[in-house]
């Protein structure tokens, strides 16, 4: 799958379109396709999210996992800081990124 | 301390006001990301993996208690209540928001800091010896000439816009704590016929291409200095690859042209730019030299400290150095607590540094680039308050310069270029050698780790170095071994295939137990690595 990933303009957070909108979290996500290249082009004429980019993705039970590393510690957090991540409860939120 | 004029307020004021006006265009939508970059860049504001990060420079790594204390405000307050102290003596946030900038910028205005220049293809942070004024081994304090050429370098016209970043450090010791030759330029303030002056190694650095600056000139008069690093910057700038980015520092200049002919380009510039009168006269340099006037010292105060509590006395025997004024010693705080995060600070506890700062080292703290605090004027019969306030807020681990006073840049936790994650290599290391007595036994050991081959995390320099690398997707760390950052200054090697983040720890136990059962009397690691070589090393690891 294809995901669709920037950073919010004003906060510079993490975000995931999800469709129709930006979402913080990469369980809402959506499989864009072949159409991410207009989406993107069309959001950042919008101004909402900067540097928004295309990433690969794959379905889960849990919903889409970012293919690199890279992109799943950006979808949770600081590894390093499980209280600063999305998912500050969950002592094994860690171990979906690696 | 020096403090801030009228032209050093006016620059930094119009600096805010202008970037306050970008911010809000670019939220109101007027202007594009790529429009903004480089302008927020400027101002010393990434986007990072997770938000904005903002990087404050720390000028020579010298700060007071009142700036101290608002880098803890803008932790607490528009950040996640930490900061990250770097390798060049700054501070860095991690979660800011782009709406917050202008304020933050301001708050840092009102006690005479910014973050200009802190990015971009410009002359960085000047970074020194963070010992400096009170180092027993210095011929003076290097930090007049730093701010000497802070000034200079602050909105250089000239040089906004050089092929690639560039890097001035400075000391005026012969023991180099700052890593000088490893940077764009290396100035080490030297004694030759009873004269001070400057000799300026130039082209040195980390990153893809390591390489120690060779010695361009063996004294400059100081009247001079600011003239000949300006001749050395209009050569790089005018030579300088701006064709490939790769291949843009001054040290591949350098390196193409061959050392002798830079000089004599250097020269036949020195002897124009001489002309220009850019160096200050006596009265200017004298005016900022007295702001770093030493403290009032009390030579006279006891020299003797009650060791009678064990855990200060093993603390004063690894953090506490020799000041040039007896009765007086420089504390080093360690910013390594066993498994934490090398560099970190919470806002209570840089507020912590802030009081004792001002309560018992004459109101001054400094950032080393090894990533921990120094309160530079401690009398030692105040060392025993000093340690207990350190020691209840978790910022007592003796272990400056053991194995587990590690260099680490944020890596792929935060870091938008990194390739692998540093911070828990090296949480990891320190936690496999937390125990203190097999630290000490090992002694100086300096472990440098990089996400990336961009080598924030020195780790070329380190006599143990680890670099993050990106294997099909996997995390996969390089060792290197034999690396100096100091006054025997080396580059490491490579000892051969990587590990995934486990084995490179075992890798290092075996490196560690080959060195004990090789050394010879008095020899640190590196000296016995120099000795023996890679070879057994080698064998230790992979067998």
């Amino acid at each position: 799958m294809k995901l669709l990933t920037g950073n919010d303009l004003k906060t510079g957070f993490v975000t995931w379109w999800t469709g129709a909108d930006w979402s913080l979290h990469i369980e809402d996500a959506a499989d864009v396709g072949e159409a991410g290249e207009a989406i993107l082009a069309a959001e950042e004429g919008a101004r909402r999210v900067n540097a928004p980019y295309i990433i690969n993705g794959e379905a889960t039970a849990d919903g889409p996992r970012p293919a690199h590393i890279k992109d799943r510690i950006r979808a949770l957090g600081p590894t390093v800081r499980p209280d600063l991540t999305l998912k500050p409860a969950d002592p094994a939120a860690g171990d979906w990124v690696i | 301390m020096y403090k801030y004029d009228e032209y050093d307020h006016a620059m930094v004021d119009a600096r805010v006001a202008e970037f306050s006006d970008q911010v809000r265009r670019r939220l109101a939508g007027e202007i594009t990301e790529d429009q903004f970059k480089p302008l927020r860049l400027m101002n010393g504001l990434y986007l990072q993996l997770h938000a904005y990060m903002l990087r404050v420079a720390v000028p020579y790594g010298t700060l007071d208690s009142r700036q101290m204390r608002m880098l803890a405000h803008i932790a607490r307050k528009y950040d996640r209540d930490y900061g990250h102290f770097t390798t060049r003596q700054n501070i860095q946030y991690n979660w800011i928001k782009l709406e917050d900038a202008p304020a933050i910028l301001q708050d840092l205005a009102s006690v005479e800091m910014h973050a200009i220049q802190t990015s971009g293809n410009c002359i960085r942070n000047i970074s020194s010896d963070q010992w400096a004024g009170a180092a027993a081994d210095e011929i003076t304090d290097p930090r007049p000439w730093a701010e000497l050429l802070r000034q200079w370098s602050s909105f250089h016209p000239e040089f906004s816009y050089l092929p690639r970043k560039f890097k001035i450090a400075v000391i005026a010791a012969n023991e180099d704590r700052a890593a000088m030759r490893l940077h764009d330029i290396g100035i080490q303030i030297v004694e030759k016929d009873g004269q001070h002056g400057a000799a300026f190694y130039v082209g040195g650095g980390m990153g893809r291409t390591p390489m120690i600056a060779p010695l361009i000139k063996d004294f400059v008069p100081l009247d001079d200095m600011l003239s000949y690093a300006e001749a050395c910057l209009r050569v790089y700038n005018r030579y300088g690859r701006r064709d490939n980015i790769y291949k843009a520092r001054i040290k591949i200049l350098i390196h193409e042209l061959g050392a002798d002919e830079y000089r004599r380009q250097v020269e036949e510039e020195f002897v124009h730019v001489k002309s220009l009168g850019i160096d200050p006269p006596k009265a200017e340099f004298d005016r900022i030299a007295a702001q770093f006037a030493p403290p009032p010292l009390d030579a006279s105060a006891p020299d003797a400290i009650d060791r009678s509590d064990p855990d200060f006395a093993v603390w004063v025997d690894q953090n506490v150095a020799e000041h040039k004024v007896s009765g007086h010693a420089i504390v080093n705080i360690s910013l390594k607590p066993i498994g934490g995060i090398p560099g970190d600070a919470s806002s209570a506890q840089i507020d912590l540094m802030a009081d004792l700062a001002e309560k018992y080292s004459h109101d001054e703290l400094r950032v080393t680039h090894a990533q921990n605090i120094v309160l530079p004027h401690v009398r030692k019969g105040d060392l025993y308050a000093v340690w207990q306030a350190l020691d209840a807020a978790g910022l007592a681990t003796p272990n400056l310069d053991l194995i587990s006073d590690i260099i680490a840049c944020p890596g792929l936790d935060y870091c938008s270029l990194a390739n692998a994650r540093s911070i828990p290599v090296a949480q990891k290391i320190a936690t496999r050698f937390s125990d203190l007595g097999r630290q000490k036994e090992l002694g100086e050991l300096k472990l440098k780790i990089s996400g990336c081959i961009n080598a924030c995390g020195h780790h070329h320099a380190g006599h143990i170095g680890i670099l993050g690398v990106d294997r099909k997707g996997t995390e996969n760390y390089q060792l290197s071994l034999g690396g100096s950052g100091a006054e025997d200054v080396s580059l490491g090697t490579i000892t051969g295939p990587g590990f995934d983040e486990d084995g490179v720890v075992d890798a290092i136990e075996r490196v560690t137990d080959k060195y004990l059962a090789t050394r010879t009397e008095g020899e640190r690691f590196v000296d016995t690595f120099r000795r023996v070589g890679m070879a057994p090393f080698k064998e230790a690891i992979y067998g």
